[in-house]
């Protein structure tokens, strides 16, 4: 799962999602048996791509998710862009690209931070499928 | 026509030899990746969206979505071995293990579109004796309509069984507060007919969406005609959204829409 998607899903439990505690997800408990693995994977850079997103990105929530898998380098507040191709925000896309969309989580968990249930990922495809207790 | 949906529930359906079948087959590629860009063709949408891809199995609509405009698109089926395929075919897509019917794991706003190609009629089965399609379709269309980034929109090609089917899914649609209808192709043609939930989520006129040469599913018309003259408002209201309709423009989703005869084509 590409960093992108961790900063858009949210807890599946029905009762979760009307709390605003449903998101993001937390990386900060890892399990011995599915331990934390994280890969680089080349993506075309898309400049237009990134900046059709960047006002839709949860920028307190990706620091804590950075922050979470060990990157304390993301600034505080978001970047701003206005035109995505001026040579001088190139740069700046092409990072938030590697960040965004080149950063795969391949395997770890996830952790809803209201009702705990815990979310895996393996082979870099994260389970969302709920227990029956938690299907509402 | 063969369903799958009526034999076992999806994941079990979809077993790794099934899955790989149904991927390998050059016919299904074929009619997979024809319905998604008909689709994209009636989404017309920008270049370098953010698209939710549900029921994506092995990747076959995903990469239409790839290929067309430069998307990047999120896929979620409930088959381990669908999405295993996937993961072989290297699909740029990022992938989900998740139950439609339990809902859009997704924050408010977060895809400009989605699509949904052959899925959405397993929503419509009771698998479990838990399992209420009703409580089912609520929880999928409320949850895409907040996922949904305003003014978003969704296309689900989808095999309906019956005409009961169509009007619950059309009105578990508008329940959760999308506008649209449906679009039929091929309608003649009994084994070729295709059938095209297009829904918008707010905020959208009628020109975003690409109506040319389709036509929209309607109310039909009352069985006792009345003179013109003698029509009350309301029957006037519904007599001129009709005429909307006729015109291809979408209209807010009417509540009785089939079970019906349906009116000659235009
Ligand atoms: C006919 S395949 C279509 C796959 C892909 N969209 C394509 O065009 O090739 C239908 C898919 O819907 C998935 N599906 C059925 N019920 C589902 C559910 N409740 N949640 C998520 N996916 C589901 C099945 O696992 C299967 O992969
Ligand atoms: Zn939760």
């Amino acid at each position: 799962m590409k960093l992108l998607t961790a900063n858009f899903v949210q807890c599946s439990v029905k009762a979760c999602s009307a709390t605003p505690k449903c998101f993001p997800l937390h990386f900060d408990q890892q399990t011995a048996d599915v331990p934390l693995e994280l890969a680089h994977e080349d993506v075309d850079f898309s400049p237009e791509f990134v900046y059709n997103m960047l006002p839709r990105i949860d920028w307190p929530a990706l620091t804590t998710t950075a922050r979470e898998l060990g990157n304390n380098m993301l600034p505080e507040t978001k970047p701003e862009i206005e035109n995505p191709n001026a040579p001088e925000h190139e740069q700046l896309l092409r990072d938030l690209h590697t960040l965004l969309l080149e950063t795969q989580i391949i395997q770890g968990s996830m952790r809803c931070e209201n009702c705990g249930h815990i979310y895996f990922i393996r082979d870099s495809i994260p389970n969302f499928l709920l227990p029956g207790h938690l299907v509402q | 026509m063969s369903r799958p949906e009526t034999t076992a529930p999806p994941e079990v359906f979809y077993n790794d030899l099934e899955s790989k079948k149904y991927t390998s087959s050059s016919r299904i590629q074929h009619i997979q990746a024809e319905m998604t860009l008909r689709a994209l063709d009636l989404l017309t949408l920008e270049p370098h969206q953010h698209i939710l891809d549900i029921g994506c199995g092995s990747g076959l609509s995903g990469e239409i979505l790839s290929q067309e405009g430069d998307h990047v698109w999120v896929g979620m089926d409930i088959s381990p071995s669908m999405l295993a395929v996937a993961l072989d075919r290297d699909v740029a897509g990022d992938l989900l293990l998740a139950d439609m019917g339990n809902g859009i794991p997704f924050r408010a706003g977060t895809f400009d579109a989605v699509i949904s190609i052959s899925a959405i009629q397993w929503l419509c089965n009771a698998d479990t004796n838990t399992a209420d399609p009703k409580k089912r379709l609520a929880r999928f269309f409320d949850s895409l309509y907040a996922a949904l980034r305003r003014g978003g929109k969704v296309a689900c090609q989808f095999y309906p069984r019956d005409e009961r089917q169509i009007e619950q899914i059309l009105g578990a649609a508008k329940a959760s507060g999308f506008a649209g209808g449906l679009v039929i192709d091929d309608e003649e043609n009994k084994k070729n007919k295709k059938y095209y939930l297009i829904l918008t989520a707010g905020n959208v006129t009628t020109n975003d969406i690409n109506l040319k040469g389709i036509k929209i599913e309607k109310q039909p018309r009352r069985t006792a005609k009345k003179n013109k003259r003698e029509e009350t408002t309301k029957e006037y209201i519904n007599r001129k959204k009709e005429l909307m309709r006729k015109r291809g423009r979408l209209v807010a989703l009417d509540s009785h829409f089939t079970g019906r005869k349906r009116r000659p084509k235009f």
